[in-house]
């Protein structure tokens, strides 16, 4: 199996050269997950989940990654921390290493730097294990600490997430969400990770839980100087964790760039459109609203061309050929559109566009 | 050992005690309701007011369960006006999903139990009272003159039918006396249509598995609508669903009321959602309604300080704030509640008065109601 998957590797990317001030580079990172058909389950295609997603994760800020579901933001956390087994093209570089390049036992001293924080807090913790062993079973299992001040240990880190030590013996049912989401960020920083990923931390909790675990999330990553990838759905809400934000369709990153950038001077279509299905609260408030047409096509059969083509609303000829570049448009904001082409990217892309409709 | 000690702890026999309460007190209720032939002059009431689709007056649903009763509603009174769009805001377990069970008459039973008020239903020759109609009758009612959109549209859709045969049994019970197969299905491929559907004699033929989330949002809302309903209840219907798609739904229920000028009861715990469909909104807490107004009271000058603080509690894009304000301590217990007012614990903005019974409902203005302490003085009590 393993070798089959070797050759499918995919090694047409330029490798960037890591440089310190970045935490995390990922350069064309693709995963796909075979489809298995017919007698001898044979591999008739491919779901192209992270289809091709580059940043750069300066120390100690938060990046969000926003998009609809099923566009791949869940599986590019787990692609980069090797949680999916192997990558299918592209390159992880946690602190200058290429995380797929590590035996079994350098993976295992890195995974202790970089944690998972799941979604739904109800169905990742064990039910049969106490809040004591949930948060100190990988601290004994990486020997982080001695034996004798294992205790202090995670009373300390249950403190700073505020809970208690007399939870400590308690089992996960007898606590509400959002109390079992601190266990999980407990859980994720008992191991004291250089980075983090937040995978909807807070989509199954209420409003007003929302905004302690928010602010809880904050709190420590002044205290340990954490790096966060902030997956979410909830445009508001990494708005106001992000540094710098980048926005999925389909597997490809469309735009990246600064919180700032990207919210108050969206470039990419979808972008505009994902900003102005928000809902404001406020009755009076001006809509101004583009409805997208339809939902997000497959990923194992996604469009040619520029895959958000199909519900664009700026389509141009060229969109349905050729895929846009990734090109950075204004300084540190990078989009994939045709509308902010470079000349030769252009001349490219009208090439590629030619050369289709030759072929059809 | 030290599990005993803990607060909320019950002896096997002391639970015991009350399921056999409980039993009594919920089996006196279900042989109220099973009787048979109960004449109309029982159920049917007046409305107080002509305009409204429906009014809440002072309901109570209770759950008993072996722990203890659960007060989920506990004095609700509001009213819904023909035509417009209501919504209910509040946490989680605030009693806003059993408000909205309690006029259809889908209860947990027997332990979910109206105990007391009314809910009056407006058809326009006649009022319900749907906590006192017998089961037979609310039959003819639910699905045709009120019916309800699930949060969760997988599960509200049954996945061994086609999406089909679902709806047309909606209209066959309803509304397809002597219509031929021929014409419901003519009429179910139209509602197919109207919810936006573009495939929809491939819809029609379809299991919901084949279907995207936002597609059998659109099938549950077609099902609500099969009737033409006088009452929707839209029990966060777009909860489950991407902005994107939410934008779709939230335009196309718009879109919808307009046409056959029903009123909406919307619940969700989403202000933004809220601000957008409501023109009133009734905002929960702990089994209670703690506030209601237009929407342009209760967004632009909230007085419960639990709405003041959910608005403060949710990140709104555009604004810049440090840190979120979050409502300290948690929702009291439900067995056990306080005989003060059931928010004093979190309150920040506590007054002298606040030590007093639950407040009741001060009118600040003539839409505008709020049950606090603070706005005691100088306004007369309701």
């Amino acid at each position: 199996m393993a070798a089959i998957n070797k050759t499918q590797i995919d090694t047409s990317f330029t490798p960037v050269t890591y440089d310190p001030q970045y935490i995390l580079m990922v350069n064309n990172l693709k995963k796909y997950f075979p489809i298995k058909g017919g007698m001898i389950s044979r591999t008739v295609g491919h779901v192209k989940a992270v289809d091709g997603v580059t940043f750069n994760l300066k120390r100690g800020t938060t990046m969000g990654l926003v998009g609809e579901s099923g566009c791949g933001k869940t599986t590019t956390g787990r692609t980069i921390l090797r949680l999916s087994g192997e990558k299918t093209g592209g390159q992880v570089l946690f602190n200058g290493k290429e995380v797929y390049d590590l035996s079994a036992k350098e993976m295992r001293e890195m995974r202790t730097k970089m944690q998972i924080i799941f979604q739904d807090p109800f169905s990742s913790l064990s039910p049969r294990l106490p809040v004591g062993e949930i948060i100190g079973e990988a601290v004994r299992e990486h020997k982080l600490v001695a034996s004798e001040e294992f205790d202090d240990y995670i009373d300390r880190i249950m403190d700073s997430c505020g809970l208690q030590p007399f939870h400590k013996d308690r089992y996960p049912h007898e606590f509400s969400g959002g109390q079992r989401q601190r266990i999980c960020i407990a859980r994720a920083l008992a191991l004291n990770p250089e980075f983090v990923v937040c995978d909807e931390p807070v989509s199954a909790l209420d409003v007003s839980i929302q905004a302690q675990i928010i602010n809880l999330l904050r709190e420590l990553q002044e205290q340990y100087k954490l790096t966060y990838l902030f997956i979410s759905h909830d445009l508001s809400v990494v708005e106001h964790i992000s540094d710098s934000v980048g926005v999925m369709y389909l597997g490809n990153l469309v735009e990246y760039g600064t919180t700032e950038d990207i919210f108050r001077m969206p470039l990419h279509p979808y972008t505009e459109a994902l900003l102005s299905a928000i809902p404001v609260p406020d009755p009076d408030a001006k809509m101004n609203r583009i409805v997208l047409e339809g939902s997000i096509p497959s990923p194992a059969n996604p469009p040619k061309g520029c895959k958000f083509h199909t519900r664009c609303e700026k389509c141009m000829e060229v969109c349905k050929y050729a895929a846009p570049e990734w090109t950075e448009v204004e300084p540190n904001h990078f989009c994939a559109c045709h509308l902010y082409n470079s000349a030769d990217a252009q001349a490219r892309a009208n090439e590629t566009m030619k050369a289709e409709m030759a072929a059809q | 050992m030290a599990k005993k000690k803990a607060e909320g702890y019950l002896s096997a026999r002391e639970s015991r005690r009350i399921s056999r309460e409980n039993r009594k007190i919920t089996n006196a209720y279900e042989k109220q309701r099973k009787r048979k032939n109960v004449p109309e002059n029982e159920y049917l009431t007046t409305m107080r007011d002509p305009n409204n689709a429906v009014e809440f007056d002072n309901l109570h649903t209770y759950f008993f369960t072996d722990a203890g009763t659960v007060k989920a509603v506990d004095g609700v009174s509001f009213e819904v006006p023909i035509g417009k769009t209501v919504g209910v805001v509040g946490e989680s377990g605030c009693g806003k999903s059993v408000t909205s069970l309690s006029l259809m008459q889908l209860l947990q039973r027997p332990q979910g139990q109206v105990v007391d008020g009314a809910i009056r239903l407006n058809l326009g020759d006649k009022a319900y009272d749907v906590t006192r109609t017998p089961n037979e009758v609310l039959q003819k009612l639910r699905g045709h003159y009120v019916s309800m959109i699930f949060q969760e549209p997988m599960t509200a859709l049954n996945p061994v039918f086609r999406i089909g045969d679902q709806i047309n049994e909606v209209i066959e019970l309803h509304d397809g006396e002597g219509q031929s197969a021929e014409d419901i299905k003519k009429r179910t491929i139209g509602l197919l249509e109207m919810v936006g559907i573009a495939n929809s004699e491939g819809v029609y033929s379809m299991f919901p598995h084949e279907l995207s989330g936002g597609m059998r949002q659109r099938v549950v809302i077609a099902m609500a609508l099969a009737c033409n309903p006088k009452v929707i209840i839209a029990d966060e219907p777009t909860t489950a669903l991407d902005v994107t798609i939410q934008a779709q739904i939230l335009d196309l229920l718009r879109q919808l009321k307009n046409r056959i000028n029903s009123s909406i009861m919307f619940i969700t715990h989403d202000l933004g959602v809220i601000a957008e469909m409501a023109d009133y909104v009734v905002v929960m807490y702990a089994g209670r309604v703690v506030e209601r107004g237009t929407a342009a009271d209760i967004f632009h000058h909230p007085a419960h300080p639990y709405t003041i603080g959910l608005m403060a509690s949710k990140p709104v894009v555009g604004k810049k704030i440090d840190k979120l304000y979050s409502i300290p301590g948690k929702v009291p217990n439900p067995i056990n509640m306080p005989n003060y007012c059931y928010f004093k614990d979190r309150c920040e903005m506590c007054v002298d008065g606040c030590d007093g019974e639950y407040p009741c409902m001060i009118s600040l203005s003539e839409t505008h109601q709020v049950s606090c302490y603070r706005y005691y003085d100088g306004k007369e009590e309701k």
